[in-house]
């Protein structure tokens, strides 16, 4: 690994499995946010930080994705993922994981201090107040569970949100509140996301706003999933494409055809 | 009224509960307004969260010495003149009241809402004795009249709207007028007082349980809003007291800065109604009060506890907030849980106290979000809790197949980097193909739980790690890379 | 093995307790003997005057209705006016605290019964121990001067609290209640009373008068004002 020879903070993109496989455009618009806060940015070879497995009590398989994420991102000033879920996997949940083993321990919690989510890392690590983008819409923002409650994501997207041209943010009620994904949940008590997600879908739609931006693309996933199937223009992205003025792709589960702009 | 618990099949319970418009709508009418009144409660005490971390102090503290605390209990409620029945289980703790009941040739118990009552069945424990027990608590009142479970900790008839009561009033009750008008929810409730005055003055036994024992002074405490408590617990010539282990506290102080976050988090008063401190029977000069004070004290699995990750639960103050708060609870209510303790204090307890395979889906009927843990004025960790119980789960094999063989595939490729990224090179652009033209998809092979009701957005192409390596080569090629 | 004795050890084995638990007993003694106060909100630490304000906002926002009376003579006039007002029968119900018995009741022309409550009594009147500033709590304590049962059965519950007796905190109610009964003694009931009787039970709306009084009267007589 190179030092960087400007004194840029080197930073690794923990870009998350969801985002590398379904959104990359995701990872880009971080990545670019990164990079336009003076950050040079790494992409380590990475799989998934183990959350599926840890949440399903396969604590074996968590610490061998654990060690194997704890290996690949140690050498970086900073591991910064556009996820509050994942970051609060890496940065809260790691430590715990090694609690018997004094050796992995010491390494995953300084791993674990290393660890940002985007939002947090651009204005409370970074100090970055403002962005240079332009989003001519009214926009919702649902707060993911993990970020909030976990790693205190609330304030920070919505400050540099409020610094993009022609954006107008309207709360929604109870933008606090679980959307129903909860991982593996949405589908093994599809039922019960599916009743939880129809209250977040119903509380989007009373606020007026046609675009809903979050900061988890598995909630993303949920709320489009749920406002495409019921036929909704309402278009959901992470709030990381706004930031960084790349909205060109299609909205999460709307169609590559050309888009109509409202 | 106890029935087996139908806890492993809380996925059928829970759609029962959405086939249930009555649920629905009461659901619906009280999900928001708990949040409310806790927060506006919290917010009006500037020492909240000091004393959560308080209340989180005095239960950890006693539980790491709780045989020294009961012993100290014990010998004060004996100085007062009371009794200590000790039971290890359910079926003891009964056996123990019903021989007290029948020293007494009790017909009619009065009682004070109790969970641990629910826990050990007591009410068909003795009306198999043929004594006959009233709930006096209104809202376990009305369930019993439908021989139901409560469905809420705190508010045990949350689910049943007005015209359910209305008809079960009509149904039960002998001795109203079929012309009286009982449109009025006022009108309904001075109907209940009416009938369970009666009930109260003629008991012979009055049960309680205790929201906290106190070890300084052997005394018990119950917290109402109603007064029903009370009225159980000084008319009858006996007092009965059932309630479990865990519930000592050391001394006055200590359950004083329990009882600030009691209630906030609760109901979102200040503090309930009635807060009764009773230690031991009528004494000298009094002209009221029960003759004998019984207190039964139940194991039932929590002595185990102690010692295990589970033990955090053991502080648990029975708030309700964790349910409150839960939108897991909040869609499909407390019966869905099938036993006595639903939402995320259930979903933990429950399988401590009759095991995890008789309750397997609770602790995985969590989304993980956190608020349970957020409000929880002793500050237990809940969503760690239920996670440590899908660990044992996954350690001794109960965990679904399904789950297993796809956490397994996943794992697979998820510990073997370069095959991830060569085999995800591949899937993602066929998958980004396959939907390209609406951008999701309306099915999806083994994933019907989501699709059944949700589309699943279609892959951009090419994943983030084949598109990123093609960029640095690209731009190494032009020799301005690293 | 008898419950208790398996109970206990399953604790003690759960809990790991060892041969040498002298440590363990001492922390107990101290925590029982010295009973440490703990975090004590702010908003009751005023002095008296602060105390009786504070007392009479939070009672009076739990629906209690409080009267300010300037001296104890005028305990029986004010109660009967209270009843008169309300259309009730003059007639009431007081144990034998000596503080109401020394009240001169034959003026008013109301008619007081002594002892327990009647199933029957509309109105009851009991001399509160304590008041506590921080959520207008009322504290009482059993015994023949104030029958428990004159707190839970009649529909009308008054209570005299001089003003002298209001204290900040529980806490403070606390070391009231031990200066009269020793330490680590209570009367058989203590009942901390905040606001007349309620449910939300039915219909999910707020009703008073549940089981015990619909109406909490509090006649606060401050004779220092």
């Amino acid at each position: 690994m190179t030092p960087s020879p400007d004194g840029k903070p080197r930073v690794a993109l923990f870009v998350t499995c969801l985002v590398d496989l379904f959104r990359p455009s995701i990872g880009f618009a971080a990545l670019k946010l990164l990079e336009d806060a003076g950050c040079e940015v790494f992409v380590p070879s990475q799989t998934c930080c183990g959350q599926p497995a840890y949440n399903s009590g396969d604590r074996a398989l968590a610490k061998a994705l654990a060690r194997q994420a704890i290996d690949a991102f140690s050498a970086y000033d900073y591991v910064v993922a556009p996820s509050g879920s994942c970051a609060a996997m890496l940065a809260k949940h790691y430590p715990g994981l090694f609690a018997d083993n004094p050796n992995l321990a010491g390494r995953a919690n300084q791993f674990a201090g290393k660890v940002h989510e985007l939002a947090s890392f651009l204005t409370d690590v970074l100090g970055i107040e403002a962005v240079a983008a332009r989003f001519d819409r009214r926009v919702t923002f649902h707060d993911s569970c993990s970020g909030l409650r976990e790693l205190g994501v609330a304030a920070q997207p919505r400050k540099l949100l409020a610094s993009v041209d022609g954006l107008e943010l309207v709360e929604m009620e109870e933008c606090e509140t679980c959307c129903g994904f909860g991982g593996t949940f949405a589908v093994k008590f599809g039922e019960i996301s599916t009743a939880i997600v129809e209250r977040k879908v119903e509380n989007i739609e009373n606020c007026g706003a046609p675009v809903v931006l979050a900061g988890d693309l598995g909630c993303l996933m949920n709320m489009a999933g749920k406002l495409a199937r019921n036929g909704s223009p309402i278009e959901l992205r992470h709030f990381a494409e706004v930031l960084a003025g790349m909205t060109d792709a299609p909205a999460i589960c709307a169609a590559a055809a050309p888009q109509t702009k409202r | 009224m106890t029935a087996s618990p139908t806890s492993a099949q809380f996925v059928l319970n829970a759609h029962q509960a959405f086939e249930d418009e009555q649920l629905q709508k009461a659901l619906h009418l009280t999900r928001e307004g708990f949040v409310a009144n806790r927060a506006a409660a919290a917010a009006r005490l500037p020492e909240f969260e000091a004393l959560r971390d308080s209340a989180r102090d005095i239960k950890a503290h006693t539980l790491g010495l709780l045989d020294l605390y009961l012993e100290a209990y014990e010998k004060k409620v004996i100085e007062a003149g009371g009794t200590v029945h000790w039971a290890r289980t359910g079926e003891e703790a009964n056996s123990i009241i019903i021989e007290i009941c029948k020293r007494h040739g009790a017909k009619t118990v009065t009682k004070g809402k109790s969970m641990v009552a629910e826990e050990t069945g007591l009410n068909d424990a003795l009306a198999a004795q043929g004594i006959s027990p009233v709930e006096t608590d209104l809202g376990e009142y009305l369930i019993q009249l439908r021989h139901e479970m409560p469905s809420h900790i705190i508010a045990p008839a949350v689910h049943l709207t007005r015209d359910q009561i209305e008809a079960d009033f009509r149904r039960n009750h002998a001795d109203l007028p079929p012309e009286r008008d009982l449109t009025e929810p006022t009108a309904l409730l001075a109907e209940a007082r009416g009938v369970l005055r009666e009930k109260f003055l003629a008991a012979d036994v009055g049960i309680t349980g205790a929201n906290f024992l106190v070890a300084e002074t052997g005394t018990s405490i119950i917290v109402t809003n109603e007064g029903n408590g009370d009225l159980t617990q000084i008319l009858p010539p006996v007092h009965i007291v059932l309630t479990s282990i865990e519930k000592v506290v050391p001394t006055l102080e200590d359950v004083s800065q329990i009882l600030r976050v009691l209630a906030r988090s609760a109901t979102g008063q200040d503090i309930s109604v009635y807060t009764t401190f009773s230690t031991g029977p009528r004494r000298p000069g009094d002209p009221d009060g029960p003759e004998e004070y019984h207190v039964v004290l139940l194991d039932n699995g929590r002595s185990s506890m102690l010692g295990t990750d589970f033990a955090d639960m053991l502080r648990c103050i029975r708030c309700g907030a964790c349910l409150n708060h839960c939108p897991v609870y909040q869609a499909v209510g407390g019966h869905a849980y099938g036993w006595v303790y639903p939402g995320p204090m259930g979903a933990v307890l429950t399988p401590s106290l009759i095991g995890i395979d008789k309750s397997a889906p609770l602790p995985n009927a969590s989304t993980f979000c956190g608020a349970c843990e957020s409000v929880c004025p002793v500050r237990i960790p809940l969503p760690k809790l239920m996670r440590h119980w899908r660990e044992r789960q996954t350690e001794r094999g109960l965990a679904p197949q399904a789950q297993r063989w796809g956490l397994g595939l996943w794992g697979f490729f998820a510990r073997r980097p370069d095959l991830y990224r060569l085999a995800t090179r591949i899937a993602m652009p066929l998958l980004a193909w396959l939907g390209r033209s609406e951008g999701r998809f309306s099915r999806l092979p083994l994933a019907n739980g989501w699709t059944a009701t949700r589309d699943f957005p279609a892959p951009q192409g090419d994943t983030f790690q084949a598109q990123w390596r093609k960029r640095t080569k690209t731009a190494a090629a032009h020799g301005d890379g690293e | 093995m008898s419950a208790r004795a398996e109970i206990f050890a399953n604790v003690r084995h759960a809990l790991a307790v060892s041969g040498n638990e002298a440590p363990r007993r001492r922390s107990v003694e101290d925590r029982l003997r010295h009973a440490p106060q703990g975090v004590i909100p702010a908003r009751g630490q005023g002095d008296a005057a602060a105390r009786l304000a504070l007392f009479r906002d939070e009672a009076e926002r739990v629906s209690a209705d409080v009267t300010e009376l300037e001296s104890a003579q005028q305990i029986p006039a004010a109660i009967a006016t209270f009843l008169h007002d309300r259309n009730l029968p003059a007639r009431l119900r007081c144990g034998s605290d000596p503080y109401l018995a020394a009240l001169s009741w034959e003026a008013t022309g109301l008619h007081v019964e002594k002892g327990r409550a009647d199933p029957s009594d509309l109105v009851c009147v009991s001399h509160a121990f304590a008041g506590v500033a921080e959520t207008g709590t009322l504290v009482l304590t059993s015994g023949g001067d104030n029958p428990t049962t004159l707190n839970f059965l009649p529909d009308t519950h008054i209570v005299v609290l001089n003003a002298a007796d209001i204290v900040g905190d529980y806490e403070a109610a606390w070391q009231k209640l031990r200066m009269v009964y020793g330490k680590g003694l209570m009367p058989r009931t203590v009942n901390f009373i905040t606001g007349p009787s309620r449910s939300a039970d039915i219909g999910h709306s707020l009703l008073l008068g549940a089981h015990g009084p619909r109406t909490l009267h509090i006649l606060v007589v401050n004779e220092g004002a």
